[in-house]
């Protein structure tokens, strides 16, 4: 039995997904905390591999599994669960990473069942016990508590991380090795799925996980004409606007994919400006790592004041105006 | 074309409650007993989409649920909306199943409900939130499934075509029937009960089923035999400094704007000044 840890990586755009990189960089640091470390192993499924190959050996991976062909260019789930079912069946890993990304929601789980093990889902944290096994620190009830779990008689020992939540890795120059997988056996798979086709939109602005300063509006904000001026200050600011549930089911906030929390984005800017959120778990989960964290609500009482450094006790329709003429934004 | 179709609906602990929730010093158990439950929000989504296929093509709802015995209300809310028949899933035996056991269990009672044309389920729920039982409950089907499906059109007879959300855009897929999706709340908007559907729902087919119902494998459901145990348990520790600002509509947006600089973010901006200030100053 090895001790490998391996990380399945997903590409955007041919481009490493951030939420691989992070795990490539967790790896490294599990393996330290090992008493009896094995290799870390990477696994990329995908068509034209050869840069995002020179990119993962700069971040550890010591070994790296390629399997690549013009069939596996979109993902195809029947494919890419085979491919990786068959390498773990060959080699029996210790513990398997994936990013609980749109792909990884789907993949980890299913994998998970092929090969007959258990799944931690969208841990915070990954710890390693005196045995050299997996502990996964997972949220439960919108992340008012967060559970350890362990997987002890089951390999390999799974779990699923979302982008943003893990720090984002330092380089190290290792010799990889680099293994491509025979796929023959895929004309065995009849696939009844197929994808047809993928549409991407560059995203505008700076990326909400990347931006120093967040400005997260919620309910409280009110209109669309009060969530112009947070568009507009945070613009200004050089930062991006996040948004919880309400907000978003409101139409005010420019897509799914700004929302902060437990099913969204997790964010840890240096500056968080929150204005009119109330602090459910749900969406205090996804902003707890910021650096600083300013509230306003109107409320005294509101439940975000015990989540923040400053809670200010005030009508966001009052600030913000004010904030945008001291910007000088007209 | 009349589809036979299973929506997997989840009773949760209200997420209105989960600031309340603790854990108890002595027994580290999770305290939770008064909360009430309501139908996983997610799961009205996937119910709507049934219900939109059905308008459309005829055919039959059944809802899913695995859970203990006192959660009729939320059934009924379902069989409301105007699903046609109900099962749940309930024992002992069950309580504490991970993923990997739940999606097992749902699967067997899929198989013996049988002849199944489609399998919906919600994306997430609200309690554990591991978005896992979709995928898993696919593969014990062994039928195609999707996860995240913003978009979902049959075609001519069994032939579907969907889309997915992925990071940054959508992908789209052909299939047949059948198959499983889980449905992302951006798919539909679910409809409210009326008091007709209420009043129907105490009449529909409900049928409760326990573990000798079903052919399972005993050694591999319940808390015991899932293959992820859990651990310790711990509150998360979210409270920062909370110190309290108050002050005039000026003072906060000053604040504001210091801390910006003093959290290290490049600003460029005018001192607000108090106009009220300048007018009594005038009296
Ligand atoms: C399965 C599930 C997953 C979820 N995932 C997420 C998630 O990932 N992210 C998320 O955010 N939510 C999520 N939610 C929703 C979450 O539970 C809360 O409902 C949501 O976060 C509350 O948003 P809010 O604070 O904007 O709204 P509210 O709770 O309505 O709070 C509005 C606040 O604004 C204040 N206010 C109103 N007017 C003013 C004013 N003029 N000036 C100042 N303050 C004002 C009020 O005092 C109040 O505190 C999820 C829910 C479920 C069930
Ligand atoms: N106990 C259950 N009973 C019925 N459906 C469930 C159950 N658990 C999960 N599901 C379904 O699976 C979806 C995702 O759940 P989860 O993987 O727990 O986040 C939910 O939206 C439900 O449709």
């Amino acid at each position: 039995m090895n001790k490998d840890i391996w990380v399945f990586i997903e590409q955007v755009q041919s481009n490493i997904s951030g939420a691989s990189l992070e795990l490539l960089g967790e790896a490294v640091r599990l393996k330290s905390k090992m008493k009896n470390p094995g290799k870390i192993v990477a696994v990329i499924i995908g068509s034209q591999l050869s840069e995002l190959i020179q990119v993962v050996s700069m971040f550890g991976a010591e070994k790296i599994y390629v399997a690549d062909h013009r069939k596996l260019r979109l993902y195809q789930p029947d494919y890419y669960a085979a491919i990786l079912t068959h390498l773990i069946h060959q080699e029996d890993p210790h513990i398997l990473l994936i990013g609980a990304t749109y792909i990884g929601s789907q993949l980890g789980p299913m994998v998970a069942i092929r090969v007959d093990t258990g799944i931690a889902a969208h841990c915070v944290e990954l710890k390693i016990d005196d045995n050299d096994n997996l502990v996964a620190v997972v949220p439960a009830f919108g992340g008012k508590l967060l559970g350890d779990i362990l997987c002890p008689n089951y390999r390999p020992q799974m779990a699923s991380v979302k982008p943003g939540i893990l720090e984002k890795p330092e380089r190290i120059e290792v010799q990889s090795q680099i293994v491509p997988v025979d796929i023959n056996f895929l004309s065995l798979v009849e696939p009844k799925l197929k994808p047809v086709g993928i549409c991407c939109h560059e995203p505008k602005g700076v990326p909400l996980e990347q931006a120093e300063v967040v400005i997260c509006g919620g309910w409280g904000v009110g209109d669309a004409e009060h969530w112009q001026m947070l568009e507009k200050i945070a613009a200004k600011l050089g930062g991006a606007v996040g948004c919880t549930r309400p907000a978003l089911d409101e139409g005010w906030s420019q897509g799914e994919h700004t929302m902060v929390g437990t099913s969204g984005k997790s964010i840890r800017p240096n500056v968080y400006l929150g204005f009119g959120i109330s602090g459910s778990t749900h969406h205090v989960c996804g902003m707890k790592d910021s650096k600083l964290i300013i509230s306003v609500n109107k409320d005294e009482e509101a439940e975000i004041f015990n989540f923040s450094d400053f809670g200010l006790v005030g009508d966001i329709k009052e600030i913000l105006p004010l904030l945008m003429q001291s910007l000088g934004i007209s | 074309m009349a589809l036979k179709i299973v929506v997997c609906v989840k009773p949760i602990p209200d997420p209105a409650y989960y600031k309340d929730i603790t854990i108890d010093p002595v027994t580290k158990t999770i305290q939770r007993e008064a909360i009430p439950t309501i139908i996983n929000p997610a799961d009205k989504h996937a119910i709507e989409e049934a219900l939109k296929i059905k308008e459309k093509f005829g055919g039959k709802i059944i809802t899913l649920s695995m859970a203990p015995p006192n959660v009729i209300k939320n059934i009924h809310e379902a069989l409301a909306m105007g699903a046609d028949e109900a099962y749940l899933l309930t024992d002992k035996k069950f309580a504490g199943s991970d993923t990997w056991a739940t999606s097992y269990i749902l699967a067997k009672a899929i198989e013996k409900i049988g002849g199944i044309d489609l399998v919906i389920t919600g994306t997430e729920t609200g309690d554990g939130g591991t978005s896992q039982v979709p995928s898993q409950l696919g593969e014990w089907l062994k039928i195609p499934h999707l996860w995240n499906v913003i978009e979902f059109k049959i075609k001519n007879e069994k032939e579907v075509y969907l889309k997915t959300k992925i990071e940054n855009g959508f992908m789209e897929w052909k299939c047949k029937l059948p198959m499983a999706i889980a449905v992302s709340r951006e798919i539909n908007t679910p409809r409210y009960t009326t008091i007709m559907g209420v009043m129907k729902a105490k009449k529909k087919p409900f049928q409760k089923l326990t573990f000798d119902d079903l052919n399972l494998d005993e050694k591999r459901i319940g808390l015991v035999n899932s293959p992820t145990q859990a651990g310790n348990l711990h509150l998360l520790d979210l409270s920062r400094k909370g110190k309290i600002i108050k002050g005039s509509k000026e003072e906060l947006a000053q604040f504001i704007i210091d801390n910006l600089k003093a959290g290290g973010i490049s600003v460029e901006a005018d001192p607000i000044i108090c106009s009220c200030e300048g007018e009594t100053g005038n009296e």
